[in-house]
């Protein structure tokens, strides 16, 4: 049963006047530390996309020098304003672990999960502030160094986000991104256990699991994901690490020769060991991405439907078993590595029975419309465009899955086009609409609608321009990581579409301006806005906007009934908030 | 050769290209009519139940077993594709392996940046190889005093093989993962240091086709690549007999 506080308690003040740096840089606010997970990670979103910006002006036109700003880049990243192999592989290899571990991540768990999972569920804080505020400046200091390698002796990391070793442990830039690494798992281990405590034991009155709003669904399960699946990473981590300094060899096997020379510490370690722990955590990951994502799209729907969402059970059934299912699939990635043929047969089978809990989610999603009384606000856009480009982010993971036709695809663009739509038209469309859904709440004022529709069909279509094409170059056999295409013969046929996704790419960016204006403006100038501008059920609408420091709630709420009761017949009003008796 | 590429899948030249082709059409006809189905539904709902049109939701369609159609209908397709498509490919292509003396054996190896082939010559058998005498000139560390290497043959960046015969390859690299990628014969494996991995292709299409790299293997990765020649047998032969025996 819910505990924490009991009904109609006032809840107390405890922090009054508190200095700046309380206030706002070391402070034990969910919502301060929610908002500061929020900017940073939105800054490292917009850096992560400024990387791929310069890796996709070498794809379109290889060779040509960077136009503006390629003559201010040192000549070890790009000589006379051309781009060196090495740094477009640091590139992508620092936009890979950037957009993930320092952006989706950290935006969808530390910034919304922050935010609104206690207010979703009437607490006045998390169960561990102190553990919260060390969460974030963990991470933070793991994005320092992620950041700071860049200029240390050897650079940033230059072997994939994936890290593969024998490569990673021979090349230069690897042990900072180790080392960042560590302070970002253990980040997320913090927090992920304040999240899980916090779901169990700090719901309000009232307020049982089977009345939780699913956005506290999505993130409770994707806290219990990050618990099981990081810590494996983490001593993988190490492993790798040691192997690099201290002379090891966990993932080097006997006789490696590099560059005409036998490596000398190398013998009986394995290689395929880091890959099947990379994947262990790096497949549940994917969920880690998505299901905050999926929990916002079903927040935003029965709202702008003005209906209970529909299959709620089924929804939340769907998440926990996604989970479950998350932690046996990982070696669909290594169908092609030399892992036992054998094995493919079970990796095939799990990995195509996951995708009937996600169809399950999408269906209910869809049949929410049916009988709906829509209303085209801002965030039910976003909401609405996850649909479908989700749907083509999932459908294209089937050939993937599937080894007589991943055999083919694996490793060319086909992959990197399927997993973009995932988590950049899928997961960050929603997170993008979670923001204008929650702005109002965040700062008590509205963000202008006008720019947000402009900054909306921008992003939409020049996203789908960026990431389309891809699939075409995939089945022509384009593989990724490849510096410069034209080197190959069987890419140059498709090679024009290299200059539709830059161009695209740059457009994308450029429809960025007025969602930053419009945030950063917003948030001092926008016009005041009420404690429930969108007629909301759900808790987080019941306390003001913002809500107040510390305390969230004036008292602390009842919860009579579950969380999407729009349109309930016989009532006056078409929303009846949880917590009104 | 670069007749052999399109904006969809390149030609088709290996025994087994055609049952991956026809996955491929198999899985993409299937997405494409899930996915119409559902934009056409979604299409229809938005301009059916917007505000205007439909100004009171209804509240309890919140629950239909009939929703659960969609699912069952993908699980019983995914296991009928499993089971009576994939399985059976996959055991075609991993693990029934020819033999000597219907197959031909050839030795691939992995480095950075480049493909060495190891034919075993006249005798169908490899010379010993050690890695302490790896250097320039004997990329694979082939023993000068071993009977059995002194009719083999090391081919760089270019693999030549005869058409319609099966081809085993013992795949294995000597610094970092690489990956084995011919397009046209809808083959990859990753080549993994300390592993020797076999696969099976049979090129049933003369013509020059490109090997590539398809696993991030360094700064020289994107220029990773050999010609693969399939010849007719006669023409094989004589290409084997041109070129220089043992080390």
């Amino acid at each position: 049963m819910a505990g924490g506080a009991k009904e109609g308690d006032i809840m107390e003040h405890t922090h009054h006047d508190e200095p700046f740096i309380r206030k706002y840089v070391f402070s034990l606010d969910h919502k301060v530390i929610g908002l500061q997970y929020m900017i940073t990670s939105l800054l490292f979103l917009l850096f992560g996309f400024s990387l791929v910006l310069l890796m996709r002006w070498q794809l379109a036109y290889p060779g040509h020098p960077i136009p503006v700003i390629g003559r201010f880049l040192p000549d070890f990243i790009a000589a006379g304003g051309i781009m060196h192999p090495a740094a477009y592989n640091t590139l992508g290899a620092m936009h890979g672990t950037i957009m993930i571990f320092l952006g989706i991540v950290p935006l969808g768990v530390g910034a919304f999960g922050n935010y609104f999972l206690p207010l979703q569920i009437g607490a006045h804080d998390m169960a561990f502030p102190r553990l919260n505020m060390m969460s974030y400046w963990v991470y933070f200091v793991g994005g320092v160094l992620m950041l700071l390698s860049f200029i240390l002796p050897g650079g940033a990391a230059q072997s994939g986000w994936t890290s593969y070793a024998p490569l990673s442990i021979i090349s230069p830039g690897q042990t900072v991104w180790l080392i960042a690494m560590t302070f970002l798992i253990t980040s997320s281990l913090l927090g992920s256990i304040n999240f899980i405590v916090t779901t169990l034991n700090m719901r309000a009155p009232g307020l049982t699991f089977s009345r939780l709003p699913l956005f506290v669904w999505s993130q409770f399960i994707t806290a219990i994901l990050l618990l099981f699946a990081f810590p494996v990473l983490q001593a993988a981590a190490i492993l790798q690490l040691l192997d690099r300094i201290a002379g090891t060899s966990f993932y080097l096997p006997t006789d490696l020769i590099v560059g005409g020379n036998i490596l000398g510490n190398a013998g009986g370690g394995s290689v395929l060991l880091w890959q099947h722990l990379f994947w262990f955590l790096a497949h549940p990951e994917v969920y880690v991405l998505l299901l905050p994502a999926m929990g916002i799209v079903a927040e935003i729907l029965a709202n702008g439907t003005r209906k209970p969402i529909f299959g709620y059970k089924e929804i939340a059934g769907s998440f926990s078993f996604i989970a479950f299912l998350s932690f046996i699939v990982w070696a669909h990635h290594m169908f092609v590595s030399g892992m036992k043929t054998k094995l493919s047969y079970l990796f095939m089978t799990t990995t195509m029975i996951i995708s009937v809990p996600s169809v399950a989610i999408l269906t209910c999603f869809l049949l929410s419309l049916r009988g709906a009384s829509i209303r085209y606000k801002l965030p039910m856009l976003f909401a609405l465009a996850f649909l479908p480009m989700f749907g083509i982010g999932g459908l294209t993971g089937l050939p993937l899955g599937f080894t007589p036709s991943d055999v083919y695809l694996h490793d060319t663009y086909y992959v990197i086009g399927h997993f973009h739509y995932v988590v950049v038209t899928g997961t960050l469309i929603a997170l993008m609409g979670g923001i204008y859904y929650w702005f109002p709440k965040m700062f008590g004022r509205k963000m202008n609608e006008k720019w947000g529709y402009i900054h909306f069909w921008g992003t939409v279509i020049a996203m789908n321009g960026v990431f389309f094409p891809m699939f075409v170059q995939g089945m022509a056999g384009v593989q990724r990581r490849l510096y410069d295409p034209t080197a190959q013969v069987h890419n140059l046929v498709v090679q024009p579409l290299n200059i539709v996704m830059t161009t695209s790419a740059f457009v994308l960016l450029l429809f960025q301006i007025p969602f930053i204006w419009n945030f950063f403006y917003s948030m001092f100038k926008g016009p005041k806005t009420e404690e429930n501008p969108w007629q909301a059920t759900t808790l987080e609408w019941a306390c003001p906007s913002p809500p107040l420091p510390h305390q969230n709630f004036d008292k602390v709420p009842t919860v009579y009934r579950g969380p999407y009761e729009y349109s309930v017949p016989g009532r006056k009003d078409d929303f009846w908030p949880q917590d009104q008796a | 050769m670069s007749s052999n590429y399109g904006w969809w899948l390149p030609v088709a030249a290996s025994t087994y290209a055609d049952k991956i082709d026809g996955s491929l059409a198999i899985l993409h006809w299937a997405m494409l009519i899930i996915f119409g189905v559902w934009a056409v539904y979604m299409a229809y709902c938005m301009v059916r139940y917007r505000q205007k049109k439909n100004p009171q939701a209804d509240y309890g369609f919140t629950h239909s077993y009939k929703a659960l159609t969609p699912d069952v209908i993908i699980l019983v397709f995914e296991i009928w594709l499993i089971f009576f498509i994939g399985v059976p490919i996959w055991a075609h292509i991993r693990e029934e392996l020819p033999a000597p003396p219907d197959a031909i054996e050839v030795n691939v190896v992995g480095e950075q940046f480049a493909w060495t082939v190891h034919y075993p010559g006249a005798d169908g058998v490899f010379g010993k190889a050690d890695v302490k005498l790896v250097n320039a000139d004997n990329p694979l560390g082939l023993d000068a005093a071993d009977p059995a290497g002194a009719d083999d043959i090391v081919s760089v960046n270019a693999m030549v093989l005869p058409v319609n015969k099966p081809v085993l390859i013992h795949l294995s690299a000597k610094d970092v993962i690489h990956s084995f990628f011919v397009p046209e014969f809808r083959v990859k494996q990753d080549a993994v240091p300390g592993m020797k991995i076999k696969l099976w292709v049979e090129p049933n299409k003369e013509g020059l086709y490109e090997l590539g790299c398809a696993q991030l293997c360094g700064t020289g990765h994107y220029r990773m690549r050999a010609d693969v020649l399939v010849k007719s047998a006669g023409d094989y032969e004589s290409w084997l007999a041109a070129q220089k025996k043992g080390i």
